[in-house]
């Protein structure tokens, strides 16, 4: 059991619970800014694949590494400019258009890959984001290798925080986008677009969770795998909940699942006698239980998954 | 001389000239035979990757005529193997871990049509055909060769699932390291993904931070952590080394020709295909093989191994097989 408590005390740990988080808290970021506006996004898990691939693509084409990154978020945008038109003036199911826009886009981005890249039995590479290595700060003890020695799609997710939490509370775009997702009438009556500011909003915030998708193939690994987002854009949506719609909460349940993620990921290897399957479960489990226990006080967007049209009361 | 064609002779030559190439087919005795390969997969997935590219070197010395599909999901998998059947391929390939009783099925209903099925169950009927993965005797070969690499004396493996294929190669590892290395410690992380390579990072990176210093990768992404903290790694399947150069110094190499060869004897021999054909995964078919760089294994390991390889070869010695989950 010392063996347990030991690990929390690695540097090591906290260094791969930022690395596990970076992916998780742009998607929850991108997902949290189109449920804002009034719009579920399950469109995420697709939209992160189509990133993922098109940002690695974009790197191996000859781009450099930050404009993979540019290349995913069009990509992305294009995906959430598809979600937006069918959901906000066409009114349609934000659920059967979401998961429509997820096979969608996992498909595409397969195809393309199929199409663009020759594949032997190994997917070939390119040169990845690497540690950045702060000079000075990554020599501080304990803080330096886990705040300072990450890539810098890590510091871009963390600054994505801030400024999404300044953008939503303290601007009066992200006012406009918080009351078209809680009275889009009262906007409309502002001599605001709901419509404009929805389809906006999802845009955004697909561009976001592509980024996301994106760190997998250019930071974490060099390579794309069709299917290697696994599951990561579900949790996102679960995050959401989790952080009751509020930027900084999304960026501390982001932690934690990671968190849980990278401990097991440790305590299969130090513990024995224990079957691997609930370490490998528990930082679902913990999530389900962590959302049960929050989820209860969280403030949904009165207007979310309610199609706006106008002139209807 | 003046030459005078009519319409009629053009038309005799024309024709001539185009039913050339089936008079030259037909001359050259032996069809190839129709392969179609359904890998629920993508192709680069590495188990398949071996497969498929075996396949097409057997289409390209002529053996076999080779068609496939990727990503059959299992709901789509049976209607994929009815359609190649009706198509008239002749050996239908494919992996029924995830639809055992629909397969058996559809070979059920196409008689004349052989299969050959990666599979957790036994052969069944006259047709249908099963095979299992068999790299292990390289792992423990690889084994012998890492046991005397590791400063820490504690060894690591990263597998997907603890499948029986991934647990025994995963062990067959452990066995050969500690026939040089009695003390040798092991870790071990399973994923729970075929395609997390990030993830399967994660875990390395956690068992090297638990004094892991060889790690066996079974999963792509564990070399990638050995890399960047600057320890051993060893492939699995397929040839890492030149993705990883300095890190991988060895790989447990699948070679699968050596059962596309026995299955399509079998078929144009007329032989049932109902069997199992694990056996040429085996290193004395050639079904696999340790790829090493000398320059980096200690040189005093190498002969060792070199007799074990021997005795492994020639059927003197096998190498056990401990299905048992790792832990």
């Amino acid at each position: 059991m010392s063996d347990a408590i030991d690990l929390l005390l690695n540097t090591s740990l906290w260094a791969s619970v930022l690395r596990i988080a970076t992916p998780l808290i742009f998607g929850v970021l991108g997902a949290l800014l189109c449920e804002r506006s009034g719009v579920l996004n399950l469109g995420i898990e697709g939209i992160m694949t189509m990133g993922a691939m098109s940002g690695w693509l974009a790197v191996y084409m000859g781009a450099p590494l930050l404009v993979g990154l540019m290349i995913a978020a069009l990509c992305g945008a294009a995906m959430g400019l598809l979600h937006a038109m069918l959901t906000v003036p066409l009114g349609l199911s934000q659920h059967v258009s979401g998961l429509g826009i997820t096979l969608f886009a996992s498909a595409l981005a397969y195809y393309l890959y199929r199409l663009l890249v020759e594949v032997g039995d190994l997917p070939p590479t390119i040169e990845a984001f690497q540690p950045l290595n702060v000079p000075g700060l990554s020599d501080i003890p304990i803080l330096g290798p886990i705040l300072f020695s990450q890539a810098l799609p890590t510091y871009l997710a963390l600054f994505a925080v801030a400024a999404m939490a300044y953008v939503l509370a303290r601007t009066p775009l992200g006012l406009a986008i918080r009351m078209t997702g809680e009275n889009p009438h009262a906007v409309e009556a502002q001599g605001l677009n709901p419509i404009r500011i929805r389809i906006g909003a999802v845009v955004a915030g697909s561009a976001l969770m592509a980024v996301g998708g994106a760190f997998l193939t250019t930071t974490a690994f060099n390579s794309f795998f069709p299917g290697m987002v696994q599951g990561r854009g579900w949790i996102c949506i679960a995050l959401v909940v989790f952080a009751s719609w509020r930027p900084g909460k999304a960026l501390i349940g982001a932690v934690l699942f990671s968190f849980f993620d990278a401990y097991q990921l440790r305590l299969q290897t130090a513990i024995e006698g224990v079957p691997y399957q609930l370490f490998l479960m528990a930082p679902y489990v913990l999530s389900i239980v962590a959302l049960v226990l929050v989820a209860r006080r969280a403030e949904v967007p009165a207007a979310l998954m309610a199609p706006y049209r106008r002139g209807e009361r | 001389m003046k030459l005078t064609t009519t319409r009629r002779q053009l038309m005799v030559g024309a024709a001539a000239t185009l039913a050339l190439p089936a008079y030259v087919r037909r001359v050259n005795a032996q069809p190839a035979t129709r392969v179609a390969g359904v890998h629920m997969s993508p192709v680069e997935n590495a188990w398949n990757s071996r497969i498929h590219i075996a396949m097409q070197e057997a289409a390209d010395a002529g053996l076999i005529e080779y068609e496939f599909s990727e990503g059959v999901a299992p709901t789509d998998y049976p209607r994929a193997m009815r359609e190649y059947a009706e198509g008239g391929a002749q050996i239908i390939w494919g992996e029924s871990y995830a639809v055992e009783r629909e397969a058996r099925e559809v070979a059920g209903d196409y008689p004349d049509t052989a299969f050959l099925m990666g599979s957790s169950g036994g052969p069944e009927g006259d047709n249908f055909g099963v095979f299992g993965t068999r790299n292990h005797e390289a792992a423990y070969l690889a084994g012998m060769l890492a046991g005397q690499m590791s400063e820490s004396n504690v060894f690591g493996s990263v597998g997907g699932y603890p499948i029986p294929e991934v647990n025994l190669l995963i062990n067959a590892f452990r066995m050969g390291v500690t026939e040089v290395n009695p003390e040798a410690t092991f870790v071990n992380g399973f994923i729970g993904a075929w395609f997390d390579p990030a993830r399967a990072q994660e875990a390395a990176i956690a068992q090297i931070d638990a004094g892991a210093d060889v790690l066996f990768g079974e999963r792509i992404g564990t070399a990638d952590a050995a890399q960047a903290r600057g320890v051993k790694a060893i492939g699995s399947l397929i040839d890492y080394t030149p993705r990883y150069p300095g890190t991988v110094f060895a790989n447990a190499i699948w070679n699968y020709g050596p059962t596309i060869e026995a299955i399509v004897a079998d078929v144009q021999a007329g032989n049932p295909t109902g069997r199992n054909y694990t056996e040429y995964s085996f290193m004395a078919y050639g079904g696999n093989e340790l790829i090493y760089v000398a320059d980096e294994v200690p040189a005093g390991a190498i002969p060792a191994m070199e007799a074990k390889q021997a005795a492994i070869q020639s059927g003197e010695w096998d190498v056990p097989i401990d299905e048992s989950e790792p832990s």
